[in-house]
């Protein structure tokens, strides 16, 4: 039984506020030819679903919706397949509610 | 550059660092918080529960402004299959009382009121500031913060490392290890807005009164992990949370998981009709008292998330960051008092003052549960719940089967699922991790 053909990550994002730093992401994927098996979970793992499997096949990172939990931190920066740190100060997702 | 020197600087504007920034500034110390967020509290997530007696140990009068949901009168522990669930509650008018124990709260409003006290004491705080690194001397120890706001680095004797639990300044540094992903949980989280009234109606309270429900089993899908549903006055805050190692290993998605948790049958009359206004995630410390990282070094000490402080069993987290907080900026105090400097071996203070609190004689209580739960996760989230929901069905249909047919029926679904050595050892080994 699949778990969330019905779940749109986008709608969810649409709630919240983000400062978005144009130009400066605050989580880079290392170039690669053929995703890791980290960089592949993280296309499921990411609760914000930032990852995502571009035409080549290659994983990619947009870190506009990015709720800044670190998960992908905890599994693809050990590995070097991703450079992880926090958005510059006053940037990023602004939590009204936390 | 500040040219300023300051006794400390506390990185993070969480529950740990608020706490540790008031009590020093109380105590006369000239401090600086560096907070990468607009505010404290903007990128800070809970579920959230406060605890009372942690926070008046740092404003007695809190209860006089802080921004408080609702009081708790009653505890509700549901084990859920996929269509029912067995709950245990526990509801008490004792709750109902002038100071009471425990409160929800929203923590981005609660964290900015907390962060008035702050700077009402007399501290420095620095918003929209990420620190980025720690700044040593040539023998290594720890003398101050780089930020990405300000040119060079700002000194002072101790930094106290309240960076939550993927704080980057201490793993970067060396000091602590990055955490595992089985030893945190990445929970997700959702804020329901309902009517007052339709919240009292469906939670069975009144006035300020309060309602928490934890629920763990077949939700979970056989990871370990659980989820909760809190009622604050105008909203009720739901959310589900697994280990990120388990996460890897089933690949289901964090959102379809609330998302079916939110279908449940028991749990969409209760958020039925909400209108959702956001939408949350955070890796919550899990690891216990095997987890916690050395506390204190050459100028520096960790707090709270960041010390991987969490009591996974009870749900506290906010009270172990408020008191180590504390308790690291009174050792602190006590140093700067009697003139010595902030070497390793004076700051050890921290560390005997925290073994001798309940923050770290909780965890060790249960230093082998989360091993235990990590490790059976399919026992103990898939087939107990089931098999326990089945035996309560069996348990109060009627149907005209004799009740000794019908105990023997329940009695054989559990050997035939986990065999008779299996249940045995099964509860063996949670007592001993309980006791």
């Amino acid at each position: 039984m699949s778990t969330e053909p019905s779940v749109r990550v986008e709608d969810k994002l649409f709630y919240n506020r983000y400062l978005v730093d144009v130009g400066r992401p605050h989580i880079r994927v290392r170039a690669h030819k053929k995703p890791s098996r980290e960089l592949l979970a993280l296309l499921k793992i990411c609760p914000a679903r930032c990852y995502e499997l571009n035409d080549s096949g290659q994983v990619e990172v947009t870190v506009d919706g990015c709720v800044e939990c670190g998960t992908c931190r905890v599994i693809a920066e050990p590995t070097g397949d991703i450079e992880w740190s926090y958005p510059r100060g006053g940037y990023g997702v602004l939590f009204k509610f936390g | 550059m500040i040219e300023e020197r300051f006794d400390a600087i506390v990185v993070g504007a969480g529950m740990a660092g608020n706490a540790a920034a008031l009590t020093m500034a109380n105590r006369g110390m000239k401090v600086l918080q560096l907070e990468r967020g607009e505010y404290s509290g903007s990128k800070n997530v809970q579920g959230a529960i406060l605890y009372a007696d942690m926070l008046e140990k740092l404003i007695p009068d809190f209860r006089q402004d802080a921004p408080l949901e609702r009081h708790l009168v009653e505890q509700r522990f549901w084990l859920m299959d996929d269509r029912s669930h067995v709950g245990l509650h526990y509801r008490s008018e004792d709750f109902n009382e002038e100071r009471p124990n425990r409160y929800t709260i929203i923590r981005a409003q609660f964290d900015k009121w907390l962060s008035s006290k702050v700077r009402e004491a007399g501290v420095t705080v620095l918003f929209e500031t990420t620190a980025t690194e720690l700044a040593r001397d040539s023998y290594g120890r720890v003398v101050g913060v780089h930020t990405d706001r300000l040119d060079g680095e700002i000194r002072a004797d101790v930094v106290v490392l309240a960076e939550g639990v993927n704080g980057v300044l201490g793993t970067r540094a060396g000091l602590r290890e990055r955490p595992k992903p089985d030893k945190v949980a990445l929970a997700v989280k959702e804020m329901h807005f309902l009517p007052r009234e339709t919240i009292e109606a469906r939670f069975n309270i009144k006035g300020d009164e309060g309602v928490v429900i934890e629920a763990a089993g077949t939700i979970s899908r056989g990871m370990t992990g659980m989820g909760f549903i809190y009622a604050n006055k105008e909203c009720v805050s739901l959310g589900i949370g697994c280990l990120v190692a388990d996460f890897r290993r089933t690949a289901h998605t964090p959102y379809g998981l609330l998302d079916r948790f939110k279908q449940h049958p028991s749990v969409a009359p209760l958020i039925e009709g909400s209108e959702v206004k956001e939408y949350a995630a955070h890796l919550i410390p899990e690891g216990g008292y095997k987890a916690i990282p050395k506390l204190y070094g050459e100028g520096w000490v960790v707090v709270g998330d960041a010390a991987q402080l969490n009591n996974a069993i009870h749900r506290e987290g906010s009270n172990l960051a408020m008191t180590s907080g504390r308790i690291a900026a009174e050792a602190i105090c006590e140093l700067k008092s009697r003139g010595l400097p902030m070497t390793a071996e004076h700051l050890a203070l921290y560390k005997r003052l925290l073994d001798r609190s309940f923050v770290v004689k909780d965890l060790k209580k249960y230093r082998d549960m989360p091993t235990l739960l990590h490790t059976n996760s399919h026992n103990f989230f898939l087939t107990y719940p089931q098999l326990i929901s089945r035996a309560m069905q069996n348990y109060v249909r009627v149907d005209g089967t004799p009740k000794a047919e019908k105990q023997k029926i329940t009695v054989k679904s559990f050997v035939n699922a986990r065999s008779r050595i299996g249940l045995f050892s099964d509860a063996v080994r949670f007592a001993r991790a309980w006791r």
